[in-house]
Formats: structure tokens, sequence, C-alpha cells
């Protein structure tokens, strides 16, 4: 916190990683499904993919505030449910179109309509399979600096300006022509 | 106004926490104790900050410390917060004489009349092992803290 702080875990394969792997740069968000803020960044952030096409890949990992929020673990841990269904990002964006509507029964909703083992997904939610991943985010985000949510990171370092389209673009223009 | 440097013993306080109830700081030694002054209930900086520390419990516990958080709020405001943010530590009413422990501290702001974003790790024994002051409109997360905890040896 006194000196820009860095991603204490550094991008891996344990990450969900959206576009090129071989991208230049790389966007990280700590996000939690509930939250209205990382509701507010998604289109952001899809406006910003497509801005970067290849040049851009984005890693989301979970960061949810479980008393402000009473649905963002359980939608994180559905998320990480339908990854191991191989479904992960239809699963997230999912869940971020219909925010105002998580709960357990949406989420198997969700399930069915994205064609998963509905009966594995419901028992993986039930068994908490995926609460220590999610857990190990939640800690690597503090770990990281990660005050509130979306916290996002450009190339491993916290990104602390606003993220609007217009500033995040540049901001990352910025950093490409450094590169 | 500077805020108390490590090493230094953190000054004895008795606050309300509850419209009936008083906490003393010497009831925590022989723990560990993190005190947290904030500027305001309800703003949005506070809010995030404080939503932080109220996940990490467990993690403080595990490293033997209790979190108190203080502001110049009355204790109904403080309840009423605490109650909508589902908070599980102690808010601390620093109300009247306003912001006599945050000058204690070294961290009252007096032209706003608000306590600055400031944060005290303090061992077993009550001295300061840590502390940080943050720029009001900045959540200074929670690295901070662990990673001062941990640098205390067990048992201190």
């Amino acid at each position: 916190m006194e000196e820009a702080a860095q991603l204490a875990l550094p991008v891996g394969g344990r990450d969900h990683v959206q576009g090129d792997p071989a991208a230049v740069l790389t966007l990280v968000e700590y996000g939690d499904y509930e939250c209205p803020h990382c509701g507010a960044a998604y289109p952001i952030v899809k406006a910003v993919q497509k801005h970067f096409g290849k040049k851009l890949k984005f890693v989301y990992r979970n960061f949810p505030l479980k008393n402000v929020h009473p649905h963002a673990e359980l939608a994180a841990e559905a998320a990480e449910a339908a990854a191991a269904q191989g479904r992960f990002w239809e699963m997230h964006d999912a869940i971020f179109e219909h925010q105002s509507r998580l709960g357990e029964h949406f989420l198997l909703e969700l399930a069915g309509k994205l064609n998963l083992d509905t009966q594995r997904f419901a028992k993986d939610l039930a068994a908490g399979t995926f609460r220590k991943r999610v857990e190990e985010d939640f800690m690597s985000g503090v770990r990281s600096g990660v005050n509130g949510t979306p916290g996002f990171f450009i190339d491993g370092v916290r990104y602390e300006d606003s993220w609007d389209f217009g500033t995040l673009t540049e901001v990352l223009e910025g950093v490409l022509e450094g590169a | 106004m500077e805020a108390l440097k490590p090493g230094t013993r953190a000054p004895e306080f008795t606050l309300p926490s509850t419209p009936d109830q008083k906490v003393s700081l010497s009831e925590f030694l022989g723990k560990r104790v993190v005190l947290v002054f904030y500027p305001a209930d309800w703003s949005p900086v506070c809010g995030d900050q404080l939503a932080l520390y109220n996940e990490l419990l467990k993690e403080f516990a595990d490293l033997d410390a209790t979190v108190l958080a203080i502001s110049v709020d009355g204790i109904w405001c403080h309840l009423a917060l605490s109650a909508d943010r589902k908070y599980h530590f102690t808010l601390l009413s620093d109300f009247e004489p306003k912001g006599a422990t945050a000058k204690a501290y070294g961290v009252y702001r007096e032209k706003e009349g608000v306590t600055e974003r400031a944060l005290f790790v303090l061992d077993t024994k009550g001295v300061i092992r840590w502390s940080y002051v943050s720029p009001v409109g900045v959540n200074p997360g929670a690295d901070g803290i662990l990673k001062a905890l941990e640098k205390i040896p067990t048992g201190e």
C-alpha cells in the first residue's frame, strides 16, 4: 500500500483467462457478482476487450464481500462449478447479466440453460466444492492490496484510476506504447 | 498533527461501544489490537474499508488480533451502520469530548472535525508496532495490517 501494489499471486494455470494467452496486456479483475459497481464494470470490460482484441487478455478472480452481498459467495462458487464443466465465462456473463436475481434457485436455472450437468453442478454447490478456491482468490486479492470491488490490475500492478471506458482504455494504450 | 509512531505505548481510552457499555483499550492487554480510525459512518470509502475488515476477522483472529474501529460519530449512528452492514467487530464512538482519542493518537483533523483514516497495530503489551495514515479518500486495504501482524514475533 505504500508503493504501487503488485499482484501477490501471478496469473497462472489456475486462472480463468479470456483472450489470447500470448497477449501483450493482461487485465485482472477482482470482482463480486452481487456488487453493483462490478455489474457496471462488466460491459465496460467487454468493450475494452473488444477494443484491444488480441492485444489483451482478461482474468477474473473472486472477491465476494459476503456480509454485504449475501448471494456473492454462492454466485462465485457457481461460476467455479461451471468452470469445472468448461463453461466459466458463460456463467460469469450470465450472472452479471442477471445480477438482481442471484440465489440458489436462479443459479441452478442458469446451469440448466447453459446445458451443464445440473446434478453435478447442484452437488458442487451444496458440498461447497469450490469454496476453498474462492477463498484463495479472495486472500490473494487482499494480499495484493485489493480494498473493494472491482479491483483491477494491469500487467500485475494495481490500477487505482477510474475504470470508465475512456480512462481505462487510455491507460492501457499508454502501457501498450511503453511496452 | 503527527500520528504516533511505532515503539510508542498506545494511549489508554475508554469509549462507548453501545448506549450503555464502554470499552477500554487496557481490556485487550495480552491480545493484539488493530485500531482503525475512520472519518465517518456511511461514507462510501469507510463502508468499503470496514466491509473488507469484516470479511477478514478470522484472519485477524488467527493472528491473535481484535479489530476496534473508531470515529467521532455518535453511538446510535454506529449501531445503525453496524446493523445495516452486518459488522461483527466493535465500533467505538469518540464523540464526547469530541475526537479526544483521535487527538491522543495524533490523527484528528481539526478543520473538518473528523479523524484521519489511520491504522495502528498494537502488540500484546499495548505498544504500537505499526501505524499508517492514508489519504482520507483512499481505502488503505488490509495487506499492510496483515503484514504488520505477521512481523510481530509469536506471543508478543
